[in-house]
């Protein structure tokens, strides 16, 4: 097998293997998490025997081991079971929240990444001078303010005195792409300055570096400009450090965005979760975390793969 | 005569130095050098590092390299003053009329892209060729410069070809724009001498057939010898002598061009071997971990105390990993080295502390083989804690005797590496090797990346050390002229043999095998039309191809 099949494999399995532990961990983790979901379910009030019929019902008699493989076993066969409050079945429950924040999470991203490699390219290019300062300054500006704070400003100021979008973030299946755009353009400014500096100034970082490379010299005395020497030769070499973190800050649009999701009651992940969190549904919360967990080793996964395939002495061996 | 192609007046380039402790000020580091260089000819340019060789070289394309700053001065090229022309002007200028050849194309080669796609991207850029065009006329060169399958080479990645072939490709990369000048900036000093030769003669001869003018800058007076028509010597950003090559070669006038001529003057008789080997290697045979190929094969070779055995061959011949399995490093998958009468550990970890202390190294970069952070007197200071429990006064005053030794004094006791020039860090290294009182002492390439008058200092001082401390060396290089000047014993190494054994006189001396004749026969000599007539004469194509 070559060298690179071999490679990819490897990253796949280990991303595989990854996975299986952290559902065990979150198994384990939701195990000991204090209270007692019969004792939640039915109040302060029920009866011993109440209580003890409900545990056996939820089949929470079994041992630990046990339960973890019926619900790993039911979650290989698409069954993330059911809700324990509400009676509902997880998996359907789950995929419209999901789809709603990976619906937010896709638009802040097409906006964010390339604003922020944009930025990163334009910093290097005007490197120490006002542009790059500005850049930095004003990324960094936004990244230190809490992202509730921007998200009530921008509300305040675009929603509330211009009437531009709307200030709640409601979606639903009726409405039409450009209504639903409309109403998470406050949702998506406010990720899109929350991850933009980190992005873009990696991206400055790893292109600076390229920069400082021999064969940057040779681009310069061919006679390029600024832009073609940053494009053609350090962009291309600085690829794998700059995908590393755009997938991070993808795993936290999709994964981290529980705030922004309350501050402007969209229906996603994190407030389905946060929800059923303090509400002790067990089955619940370990569905979501499973869930978070294969985003962030899935995207960190191809960051990889990525870095791997970008490197021409894998891609093309002697 | 027509107009020079390049006129050079009065340049004046200054640099931003940063020195430690000191506030960041400009300093001036060409002082106003003048030069003219008509078509279809060429410049030498040469002197030792820090002589501004290379920045001359840049300033004929406006560029300066970091801080650099052309202060002053007129470069005319093509009838045009380029340090006061528009950026664009200058960038037409660069890859198009003046393009540029790097001391190592393995760097200056972009990693993620085809050969072909850089070689042709100024043509194509400056509007001088087609794509297609300028792909035929890269073609073309890559045959012209001797490079094996030159049709399809330009679709490989740079990692894929040899060092010396990459050379060769930079010289297409420089010649497809069809440009008037072409800097070389020492474009065979990262090449073995094998391999040099025909790079040299590649370049030689595409200067030849495509008439463009070229500065070839470089600190090797025999090889500017065979390539140019006039000769600049320049010495801290000064011009020393100005001439064409038979008079700078055959009749120099300043003392510094004689001393750069007759470089490398040191007579060492050889010693015959006395008494019993301080070092013997027996029938060696090593492989690096998780490959399948030995990179040695059944090596033997004996060292006896106080002379000096040279392992010499050229990249890739293996002596390196030799001194890597003496060391303990890597241990061998057959045979044992035998020190000072006892069979060594195989494993660096299992070897006492006498082992250790025995048996010191040097290496080529003195400046990465020191803490910076550490003072002179702390860095051979070291060994004589570990080794002897040395203290205080005792230690100082072995400190300043190991200085005193190694030509540097008392004084240097609380300077820092970064302080010292290439020449004295390496002497810091020498007397931190023999503050351990060794028996024997390997030097890996210990002078390659010095300047040769500075080199020759450091064989002087190694060579006098050795009849008073009576150490013996294993001296590992691919110079020869190093080797005539140090060895007692030689081994020619070729693809992790031994190629030949014996004393100096024995293996100097024909009749050759046809490697170590291709070996010798390939370092320059300082007389015009060598080159010529050792390509006449080979038997065996280098290895590097």
């Amino acid at each position: 097998m070559p060298l690179i099949a071999k490679l990819l494999v490897q990253r796949i399995a280990l991303g595989l293997l990854l996975l299986f532990l952290v559902s065990g961990l979150i198994f384990a983790g939701t195990m000991i998490l204090p209270g007692d979901v019969a004792q939640s379910i039915l109040g302060q009030s029920a009866t011993p025997e109440a209580l003890a019929n409900l545990r056996a019902e939820l089949g929470l008699n079994e041992p630990a081991m046990q339960r973890y493989f019926n619900w790993l076993g039911g979650i290989l066969t698409g069954d993330l079971g059911t809700a324990l409050t509400s009676g509902t079945d997880i998996a359907e429950s789950i995929g419209k929240r999901l789809s709603n924040t990976l619906f937010l999470a896709f638009w802040a991203a097409i906006i964010a990444v390339p604003l922020a490699i944009f930025l990163g390219l334009l910093a290097v290019r005007f490197k120490d001078r006002w542009p790059d300062k500005m850049i930095s300054a004003v990324t960094l500006a936004s990244i230190s303010i809490p992202e509730f704070l921007i998200g009530y400003v921008l509300m305040y100021l675009i929603a509330v005195k211009l009437r531009w979008f709307p200030s709640v973030a409601m979606i639903n299946d009726g409405m039409s792409l450009g209504d639903k755009l409309s109403a998470i353009a406050l949702p998506v400014a406010v990720l899109t300055l929350v991850v933009l500096a980190h992005m873009m100034r990696m991206t400055r970082a790893a292109i600076l570096n390229v920069m400082q490379s021999a064969y940057i010299e040779t681009a310069e005395l061919k006679g390029l400009n600024g832009f073609q020497v940053i494009f053609r030769h350090a962009f291309p070499n600085a690829i794998a450090p700059i995908v590393n973190v755009v997938m991070l800050n993808l795993a936290y649009l999709v994964v981290g965005v529980v705030v922004i999701e309350v501050v402007f009651v969209y229906p996603g992940m994190g407030q389905y979760l946060v929800d059923h969190v303090s509400k002790r549904d067990v089955p619940v919360v370990q569905a979501c975390g499973l869930i978070f967990a294969a985003v962030y080793i899935g995207l960190n996964m191809v960051a990889d793969i990525v870095a791997i395939l970008s490197n021409p002495r894998l891609r093309h061996p002697k | 005569m027509s107009d020079p192609l390049v006129n050079v007046r009065d340049l004046k380039i200054g640099a931003t130095v940063y020195p430690p402790g000191e506030r960041p000020h400009d300093i001036e580091i060409v002082h106003g050098v003048s030069f003219d260089l008509q078509k279809g000819k060429v410049l030498g340019l040469i002197g030792e590092s820090g002589a501004g060789k290379s920045t001359i070289g840049l300033a004929s394309m406006a560029y300066g390299r970091g801080g650099v700053k052309i202060t002053g001065g007129e470069v005319w090229i093509n009838g045009r003053d380029i340090l006061q022309t528009s950026v664009r002007d200058v960038r037409a200028l660069r890859g198009g009329e003046v393009t540029y050849v790097s001391q190592s194309a393995a760097a200056s080669f972009n990693p993620a892209k085809k050969i072909m796609e850089q070689v042709i991207e100024a043509a194509v850029e400056h509007g001088k060729f087609s794509k297609k065009d300028a792909e035929a006329r890269a073609r073309v060169l890559f045959a012209k410069l001797g490079l094996p399958d030159p049709d399809n080479i330009g679709d490989r990645y740079p990692h894929q070809v040899s060092g010396g072939q990459l050379q060769r490709c930079m010289t297409a990369l420089a010649l497809c724009p069809e440009p008037d000048l072409v800097v070389f900036d020492e474009p065979t000093t990262a090449l073995d001498v094998t391999t040099q030769i025909d790079v040299l003669k590649a370049i030689k001869e595409a200067i030849r057939d495509t008439g463009v003018a070229a500065l070839y800058i470089t600190h090797d007076l025999a090889v500017v010898a065979q390539v140019s028509d006039d000769i600049m010597v320049l010495r801290h950003g000064d011009m020393v002598e100005y001439g064409d090559v038979d008079q700078i070669i055959n009749a120099p006038r300043e003392d510094y061009t004689k001393a750069l001529v007759s470089v490398r003057s040191i007579e060492h008789e050889e010693k015959a071997p006395a008494g019993d080997p301080v070092l013997s290697i027996r029938n060696v045979t090593a492989r690096y971990k998780g490959t399948k190929f030995d990179v040695l094969h059944n090596v033997n070779a004996d060292l006896y105390p106080g002379q000096t055995l040279a392992v010499v061959g050229e990249s890739g011949s293996g002596k390196s990993t030799l001194a890597r399995v003496i060391t303990g490093l890597l241990p061998p998958r057959e045979g044992e080295i035998e020190f000072a009468g006892r069979v060594l550990s195989p494993d660096l970890a299992s070897r006492t502390r006498d082992d250790l202390r025995e048996l010191q190294m040097i290496y080529q970069m003195a400046d990465v083989a020191m803490n910076p952070r550490q003072t002179v007197g702390t860095i051979i200071g070291r060994p004589l804690e570990f080794y002897f429990d040395m203290k205080g006064a005792e230690k100082r005053k072995r400190i300043i005797e190991l200085l005193d030794e190694i030509e540097l004094g008392e004084e240097f006791i609380d300077r820092y590496p970064a302080e010292l020039s290439g020449g004295q860090k390496q002497r810091v290294c020498i007397a931190r090797a023999l503050a351990a009182k060794p028996k024997m002492i390997i030097c890996d390439e210990v002078t390659s990346a010095l300047d040769p008058l500075v080199a020759d200092g450091i064989l002087k001082l190694l060579l006098n050390l050795q009849k008073i401390e009576n150490v013996a060396y294993l001296f590992i290089t691919h110079d020869l002229a190093t080797v005539r000047a140090i060895s007692d014993n030689i081994a020619v190494m070729y693809q992790g043999r031994v190629q030949r054994y014996g004393s100096k006189s024995e293996v100097l001396s024909p009749p050759f095998d046809d490697y170590t004749d291709l070996l010798l026969g390939s370092v320059p000599e300082m007389r015009l039309g060598w080159l010529e007539e050792v390509i006449a004469n080979r038997k065996m194509e280098s290895a590097g191809n």
